[in-house]
């Protein structure tokens, strides 16, 4: 009788795979570990893909395509790649900060020709895991020697503030985007920089802002960087679009240059992603400023220790392209045609959605679209527009408006205004 | 601007970076390089493996695209490194149990674990790693915030094998839900392996004592040469349905030292606590540098998946096992033929890339400044690094080395 009803039970519980499941859960020295939460950008994919309308649109996507909508490996790129296969280098071990060539090449790009910190060697610099590996450091850097309040531009990359809050920092925002003249909310940025505490970190991009595309101007850069020296601020600039946003990677350096000729040690972390098109090979480097060569020593050992207890030493194959393209002029020439040619098709994009916008019947000022730059456009649209744009036009992106250029064809950009133009219409 | 970094101290180089960074700049032409874990030909060059040169040029005709991975990697390589590691029959993975991530080869998988116990046990969870160990251990962890690193007894100085009878001493004192690292197989820096009776004696005081074990599994085919003889530790602890992490390597089995490619795997209890799991990898991730390089994955993919690739690959794996395997005897035939002090038999005992020679500091020191051939303090040497014509000569410095120091 025992045997029977054990056997009944077994079954039951074989046929519920729920109840099965639970005990062996509740047996694991893991069970209370909660399920994290997804990336709010990664979701936006997820239901594009999912999505089998054939109008669909993705506009979350934060990587170059080409006017097919289709990724692309630049030109480039593809003639470096060619050359390193074909002599077949061994894969050993970079360093732990990389390889010194390509850092200093990389660092040449970022701050120009005549740098007079680098010229002296008056800084450090390690390859990076990209942008995010550059943070990274800066942050467990400053976490470990100078833990400092943490200011991150309103609004800003998402992942920003986990970066910084993962290395045990504290982040704030500081007042950047004007949602009334879609551009720069200059004087509530000046403030706060003047209202941080003395030695506060102030993290600014380089240019073309992520998610907003507002840029401050030459002049506006110049104040900013007064502000932020009068306060003693360490600035840590985020460089993950040079070239990318106008075209020149020397123009698009000019904040670099202006914070470096004001004075400032600068952090920077710069990331060879989206203007080499290397997103997945993980390539970037970060490099501090100092005050004299006698502190270089010590900092560099100090980024290596960190280094080596994240990842040990960084990803050969991207840098080895982009050092391969920096190195060589008919690459480097090259390379700026690449360049050119991305950032224009984005440029003309923003002027094509203008124009359709209006041909739409839009009554609305949509100038700030061809005023931002980059790779991302603050539409101003609202969390309920963007809703109607997902469920009713199967357009995806980000519910702050946020627009990834990027995702906009010369095929598709009717649909889009039409789409854009019926969801902020009366 | 007064400097932020003023009181910044400058730390010791890294022990084994400074040492090959020393090695690199030498210029001495009879120079002899035992420091990094690196596989060399007989000629003391770096190896390409020609399974990958092959899968190289057919990635490089096959114009992938660069996109960004998936913050845990690339679906398919995770799939294949766990079946590599588990083997074709593991129920874990059978059963969707497993949780696996793409990391930054075996350092950014350790880290991945020590960050996933930072946040999931109690700080001041004491940390267990082997005396000696690899050098980076301890860095990994310090830098996930452990403030309690213990030493388990491992190397024993008379045997030049493994302390057994310490380590599970040791261990079955260690509080209950220590972290304890274990090495799977060729044990860095010793090459000294628990039997497989001695890992059935381990799995029961783990299982026992409810330590929370990471495998550290760097040498997985480099030890016997055989993938799934070198795997029996972290399959038997599978078998016995104890809990871990794993933390994999494909730096020295494929070559792919500077590409990065590795991966971390959970084995658990149910599917919901492995998703759970997979989870919580991303979110430690993705602040850290968002997702894994792509090529060095590919590679690895490419090579595990394609059967007559993968039985090539095994082959040559057998061949620089062998070739290793070859160079401890030399060494030892060397050293006992000009009578050098002492007895080496442990040079073929001990297995894998590395041995612990039983030279001391000093000794260590002479055989870098004086005979140029390099070697860590700690007395590892790479046996990766020796070819024929080299182990005499490495042969008479160690004897003049231990010889003089008297």
């Amino acid at each position: 009788m025992l045997t029977s009803s054990l056997r009944s039970l077994s079954r039951r519980v074989s046929r519920s795979r729920h109840l099965a499941a639970a005990p062996a859960r509740f047996m694991s020295r893991w069970s209370h570990v909660p399920e994290g939460p997804k990336d709010p950008i990664l979701g936006v994919s997820e239901a594009f893909n999912a999505d089998t309308d054939s109008r669909k649109l993705n506009l979350g996507v934060g990587a170059y395509r080409d006017d097919d909508g289709k990724p692309t490996v630049l030109k480039s790129v593809e003639l470096a790649q060619a050359q390193i296969v074909a002599q077949v280098p061994p894969n050993e071990y970079a360093p732990i900060g990389g390889e010194k060539a390509f850092v200093d090449t990389a660092l040449k790009l970022a701050y120009g020709e005549d740098c007079a910190p680098l010229k002296e060697g008056r800084y450090t610099a390690l390859q990076s895991l990209s942008g995010t590996g550059a943070l990274r450091l800066a942050a467990a850097f400053m976490q470990r020697f100078k833990p400092m309040k943490v200011f991150v531009p309103s609004p800003t990359w998402g992942n920003h503030f986990k970066i910084f809050e993962d290395s045990g920092l504290e982040v704030e925002t500081y007042a950047y985007y004007d949602a009334n003249t879609k551009g720069l909310n200059l004087q509530g940025l000046l403030a706060d920089i003047d209202q941080a505490p003395d030695g506060s970190a102030f993290v600014m991009h380089a240019c073309a802002h992520n998610p907003t595309g507002v840029d401050p101007t030459i002049e506006q850069w110049k104040e900013i960087s007064q502000a932020l020296k009068a306060k003693g601020h360490f600035v840590l600039v985020d460089s993950a679009y040079q070239g990318f946003a106008s075209g020149d990677p020397r123009k698009d350096a000019a904040a670099i240059e202006i914070l470096v000729n004001d004075g400032h040690q600068i952090g920077l972390s710069q990331s060879f992603a989206k203007n080499f098109g290397l997103y997945g090979h993980r390539v970037g480097t970060f490099s501090l400023l100092l005050d004299d060569t006698s502190e270089v020593a010590a900092v560099e050992s100090q980024l290596k220790i960190l280094a080596r207890g994240i990842y040990s030493s960084p990803p050969i194959h991207g840098s080895r392209i982009v050092h391969t393209i920096l190195t060589d002029k008919a690459l480097y020439d090259q390379w700026l045609l690449d360049i050119k040619e991305m950032a224009d098709r984005i440029i003309t994009m923003r002027r094509l959605l203008v124009d359709n916008l209006a041909s739409a019947g839009s009554t609305l000022d949509w100038s700030h679209i061809t005023d931002q730059i980059g790779m991302f456009c603050f539409s101003g649209m609202t969390p309920e527009q963007v809703a109607k744009l997902v469920n009713e036009h199967h357009i995806y992106l980000t519910s702050n408006g946020r627009i990834s250029m990027a995702g906009v064809t010369s095929k598709n950009v009717g649909y889009l205004a039409e789409a854009m133009h019926k969801v902020t219409s009366k | 601007m007064a400097s932020k970094w003023a009181s910044v101290a400058t730390a010791p180089a890294d022990a084994l970076f400074g040492l090959l960074a020393k090695s690199r700049a030498d210029t001495c032409p009879t120079k002899v390089d035992l420091s990094v874990g690196a596989y060399r030909d007989d000629e003391g060059r770096p190896y390409l493996l020609k399974v990958i040169e092959k899968t190289e040029k057919a990635l490089a005709d096959s114009k992938l695209d660069k996109e960004y991975l998936p913050i845990d990697g690339f679906v398919p390589f995770r799939a294949e490194s766990a079946k590599l590691l588990l083997g074709e029959n593991s129920k874990a993975i059978a059963e969707n149990r497993i949780a696996t991530a793409q990391t930054i080869s075996g350092t950014g998988a350790l880290r991945v674990a020590a960050e996933f116990y930072a946040r999931f046990s109690p700080r001041e969870t004491p940390v267990y790693l082997s005396n000696p160990t690899w050098v980076n251990h301890e860095k990994i962890f310090k830098g996930s915030g452990f403030t309690r690193i213990e030493q388990y007894r491992y190397f024993h100085a008379e045997t030049k094998g493994v302390d057994f009878a310490g380590m599970s001493e040791d261990l079955k004192a260690a509080p209950e839900g220590s972290i304890v690292i274990l090495q799977m197989c060729a044990h860095n820096p010793t090459g000294a392996d628990p039997s497989k009776e001695e890992w059935q004696t381990l799995a029961d005081i783990c299982q026992q004592n409810k330590l929370n074990v990471i495998f550290d599994c760097a040498y997985q085919g480099y030890a016997t040469g055989d993938l799934e003889n070198d795997a029996y530790a972290v399959r038997l602890f599978e078998e016995r349905g104890i809990e871990f992490l794993a933390c994999q390597s494909y730096s020295k089995n494929m070559g792919l030292y500077g590409e990065r490619a590795g991966c971390i795997v959970a084995v658990t209890t149910s599917a919901d606590v492995a998703t759970a799991i997979n989870s919580q990898f991303k979110v430690i991730i993705r602040p850290m540098y968002s997702n894994p390089p792509v090529h060095g994955a590919r590679l690895v993919h490419a090579v595990l998946s394609d059967p007559k690739i993968r039985q090539e690959w095994t082959e040559e794996l057998k061949v620089m096992s062998g070739r290793i395997g070859k160079m401890r005897q030399t060494l030892q035939d060397e050293l006992e033929k000009i009578n050098t002090p002492g007895s080496w038999n442990h040079i073929t005992k001990q297995i894998g890339m590395f041995s612990f020679t039983g030279l001391n500091a000093k000794q260590c020191d002479a055989m870098v400044d004086k005979h140029h051939v390099y070697m860590m303090k700690s007395g590892r040497i790479s046996i990766a690094g020796l070819s024929e014509k080299t182990c005499a000569q490495v042969a008479a410095a160690m004897k003049d080395v231990i010889t003089t120091s008297e």
